[in-house]
């Protein structure tokens, strides 16, 4: 057996992005002995990479915004897919997340009168991002970072988590994985687990997501007995860079449209015009000449479609391109050079400025941008109970992206980043809460570990030529193909067959070299959990017959009432994924007058 | 396929009549804490690409235990810092079009921190010295439960908030990437610009002056501006940070109510003219850049 290093905590967090920091934070202020575990360096995860803001019901800007319309236009944003009770708790309790987040030492740019400036965002009622110029992530990593520092988390670093470990009711009482700089394996006993491993975008040719987004949370969850829903809504940004190749995917911020900017086809036509859903049309300006007046006077006129949630951007994009309208490199123009002082451009959007003049040689303040959709978000997930984050398995929490429901078929721009302090406290708390109830220390079963060792391992044993990062290109290949942004019967079935070919390729995976830094043999690892999740998303999306949100079908345009209410779930059963159709949580009524009152 | 070079750098130029793509060798620092050397790789760069790209491809393809760290591939976390024909620079944000191809482009992790594998080093100094800075402490919300904060005294501070920890200005410093034993006694140029930050933070209640300058040892920085020149995020580290924080300290002594008010209004006190001057000065006496390390001489 393979020698491995022990430690016991009260609460283990895996996963360093927000969600993972703000419930280790929470765990460790309630008392809790917690480990903060995390696949990179601290301060690296995909938090970071978040851009336009973080969406809170201030009403700093507008007096008038409140949390009743922020869960609204979460709802709304979320084709009604969403777990009413999490949009409910995250539009009351935002605000505070964001407060706290100033009192850890973010800067957030400031009104006239000093308090937090907020902008505008796609599906969003009201001015409602507080944000940081375009760097939004960034600074709320940063403070996250600080503070877990500063109360003295214990944070293990580059370790990977390969499996969790459960005792002999199913309770989860621990973790095995390795850490990458050694290959040494470590063993964490844990009264209680927090998943917090964001998303899954890597399994994508075209993603905005950083190296770590491979779906290992949900995999590890699934792997445990959790459930998975809704694994069908994949959020396909609009705005991801087309040009050059290598950079095709990389997210720009929706903090353009936002500050001013305009989609524009091949002939120059604002075609966001010809796209406006009747879902969206009372709230919705109808001509060029209204969505420029929004602009000075948000109070008299409707908002420009170019700022309609990200689903229906998506979709009106991919489909001027395959109308032959695109851009030269396939996508379309996103023009503020046109709209904008360069002055005004380069303080609003440092970021966007230095990233298109270093990767692409484009001045955005004289030239407009190519952008098309690229694979950003997931809202499916871990299945939770909406107030302690508990998932079907005792014992485990889930939070942020890594978990379903908050976001239903599409999430909002700036809703994320919320999301990841709101529910990372609840975790961090809930997981606490229930480990500080438990005495004495987790008994971990030594042949379990044995067992997880013993199959990370045997990828150095595997006698063939098969190896990671080819069937990493493949399963790429095949979900960019086939479980893409628009999405058909046929094709989804071909995907499934494919994946269970690939599902094979994997397991015969040969890694050469030691257990040193061996990225071919993290490779072979995480590809585990992208197999999984792709797997999870496919059976999803062959089930839901419909178009919802992040989810499009050809053969099934439209809402369909026999889905209206259902979450599409996935387990493991005996090895095999099994979906099932279950009814969603029932909104109760008072909470359905905020949409009557809402509508005008 | 992996072609050994052994320690002499022998290959010819390889000019390409109808660039692009013209093949080009990938010059890359292999080994471990025991020891190592440069392995050269044959790549065709594609268009628009960067180093990072590249070394992925080799990665790919020809050596699938190559050790690289990366994590956004946008220049937004810092993870892939390395030494590109000797000069620090983020890997995702180099593109190759800007590199000479007519000779190897040599990559080497970066030289002030130990060697853990390949391109990968340790940097946990920098997490240690994170530990120690003396944490931010916020005065009170106003009455109605917010804080508020001019946007003009806070600029400066979301200058520094820029930082992305690449520890690229840690890398270069000459005062810990010559001196190993000074790591105990020195924050570095990225502490500094944290410190600096708490320091110019308008909420903040707490005087690290003392510390700064007994603890964090920021007396042995001579103003090189090394670790402005290589700051992928544009940050004035020298001039915008470390200047002010000396002022401050040899202020301190000798004029506590002056601190007092830059503390309540949170600006950063301006350098009086002649001594801005002589501290360009100083600067520019240094060597612009860091003066390219010969290959491997710091493996």
């Amino acid at each position: 057996m393979t020698d491995t290093e022990r430690h016991d905590f009260d609460v283990v967090v895996i996963g360093a992005g927000g969600a993972g920091l703000r419930a280790a934070i929470e765990a460790r202020e309630l008392g809790a002995r917690t480990a903060l575990v995390c696949k990179s360096l601290l301060g690296k995860a995909h938090t970071v990479m978040a851009e336009g803001g973080i969406a809170a019901a201030l009403g700093s800007v507008w007096p008038e915004d409140n949390w009743e319309v922020h869960f609204r236009d979460t709802m709304r944003g979320g084709k009604m897919l969403n777990n009413w009770r999490m949009a409910q708790i995250h539009a009351l309790e935002a605000p505070d997340r964001v407060l706290e987040l100033e009192e850890w030492g973010a800067l957030f740019d400031r009104t006239s009168d000093g308090r937090i400036l907020q902008r505008d965002f796609g599906g969003h009622r009201y001015a409602r991002l507080a944000h940081v110029g375009d760097r939004t992530g960034l600074e709320m990593i940063r403070a996250l970072q600080h503070r877990a520092v500063e109360i003295g988390i214990d944070v293990f670093m580059e370790c990977k988590i390969v499996r969790l470990l459960q005792d002999d009711q199913g309770a989860v009482n621990g973790a095995v994985g390795f850490f990458r700089e050694s290959g040494r394996f470590v063993t964490f006993g844990a009264k209680a687990v927090v998943i917090a491993t964001g998303g899954l975008g890597k399994a994508w040719k075209f993603t905005s997501n950083s190296w770590e987004c491979t779906g290992d949370g949900m995999a590890l969850a699934l792997w445990a007995g959790a459930d998975l829903i809704d694994m069908e809504a994949i959020q396909f940004h609009p705005t991801g860079m087309v040009w050059p190749p290598s950079a095709r995917g990389l997210l720009v911020t929706e903090g353009v449209r936002g500050d001013g900017g305009v989609l524009k086809n091949r002939d120059g036509e604002r075609f966001m015009f010809n796209y406006i859903s009747p879902f969206f049309a009372a709230e919705t300006a109808d001509s060029v000449e209204e969505a420029d007046q929004w602009y000075k006077n948000k109070r008299d006129f409707r908002r420009p479609p170019d700022l309609l949630p990200r689903d229906e951007v998506a979709r009106a994009i991919n489909s001027e391109v395959k109308a032959g309208r695109g851009s030269p490199h396939g996508g379309v123009f996103l023009d503020i050079a046109s709209r904008r002082t360069p002055e005004e451009i380069r303080r609003l959007l440092p970021s966007m400025y230095h990233q298109f003049k270093e990767l692409a040689d484009v001045d955005i303040t004289t030239t407009p941008m190519e952008v098309g959709p690229t694979c950003h978000y997931a809202m499916g997930g871990i299945r939770v109970e909406a107030d302690t984050e508990a998932t079907t398995v005792t014992g485990l929490y889930a939070a942020g992206e890594a978990a379903g429901g908050m976001h239903g078929s599409n999430r909002l721009g700036g809703n994320s980043l919320s999301d990841l302090v709101v529910f990372g406290r609840r975790a961090g708390l809930a997981a606490a809460e229930r480990a500080l109830g438990l005495p004495g220390i987790p008994e971990v079963s030594e042949t379990q570990v044995a067992g997880v060792t013993e199959h990370a391992m045997s990828y150095f044993a595997n006698q063939s030529h098969e190896d990671a990062y080819a069937v990493h290109r493949d399963l790429q290949e095949t979900m960019q193909a086939l479980v893409g942004i628009i999405r058909t019967e046929a094709e989804l079935l071909e995907a499934r067959d494919k994946l269970a070919v690939l599902t094979e390729r994997a397991s015969h995976c040969a890694v050469e070299g030691n257990l040193q830094f061996n990225p071919g043999w993290h490779l072979a690892l995480d590809l585990e959990s992208m197999l999984a999740v792709s797997n999870c998303t496919t059976l999803s999306a062959i089930e839901r017959r419909e178009s919802r949100g992040g989810h499009t079908r050809e053969d099934y345009p439209g809402f369909r009432p026999e889905f209206e209410n259902v979450n599409m779930v996935t387990r493991l059963v005996d090895g095999e994924y099994v979906l099932t159709k279950e009814p969603k949580p029932r909104m109760p009524d008072e909470l359905a007058t905020v949409f009557e009152e809402g509508a005008h | 396929m992996a072609i050994d070079t052994g320690p002499a750098p022998s290959q010819a130029p390889q000019p390409s009549p109808e660039p692009p793509p013209a093949d080009l060798v990938m010059r890359l620092w292999r080994g471990d804490a025991s020891g190592g050397r440069f392995q050269d790789y044959h790549v065709t760069p594609q268009e628009g690409e960067v180093v990072l790209d590249v070394v992925h491809r080799i990665q790919a393809t020809q050596a699938p235990d190559l050790a690289v760290r990366w994590n956004c591939k946008a220049g937004k976390c810092g993870s892939c810092s390395a030494e590109i024909n000797g000069r620090p620079r983020l890997m995702c944000m180099t593109r190759m079009s800007t590199l000479p191809t007519d000779e190897p482009i040599t990559i080497s992790p970066m030289r002030a921190f130990p060697i853990m594998r390949d391109l990968v080093t340790d940097v946990s100094y920098n997490f240690e010295v994170a530990k120690l800075i003396p944490a931010f402490k916020p005065r009170p919300r106003d009455p109605d439960g917010l804080y508020r904060m001019a946007q003009v005294d806070i600029d400066r501070g979301q200058e520094f908030h820029k930082c992305i920890e690449c520890f690229l200005c840690q890398n270069v410093c000459h005062v810990i990437r010559d001196h190993e034993d000074n790591k105990p006694r020195y924050a570095g140029p990225r502490f500094f610009v944290r410190l600096a930050e708490l320091e110019m933070h308008p909420l903040d209640t707490l005087d690290r002056r003392d510390y700064i300058h007994r603890d964090m040892g920021i007396g042995l920085c001579n103003i090189t501006k090394c670790c402005t020149e290589v700051c992928p995020e544009d940050i004035h580290i020298t001039d915008n940070a470390i200047i002010p924080l000396k002022e401050r300290i040899v202020d301190s002594r000798y004029d506590p109510v002056a601190w007092l008010g830059r503390k309540i209004t949170g600006r950063p006190a301006p350098l009086p003219a002649a001594q801005a001057r002589k501290h360009t000065g100083a600067a520019h006496q240094q060597p612009a850049a860091p003066a390219p390390p010969k290959p491997g001489a710091g493996a």
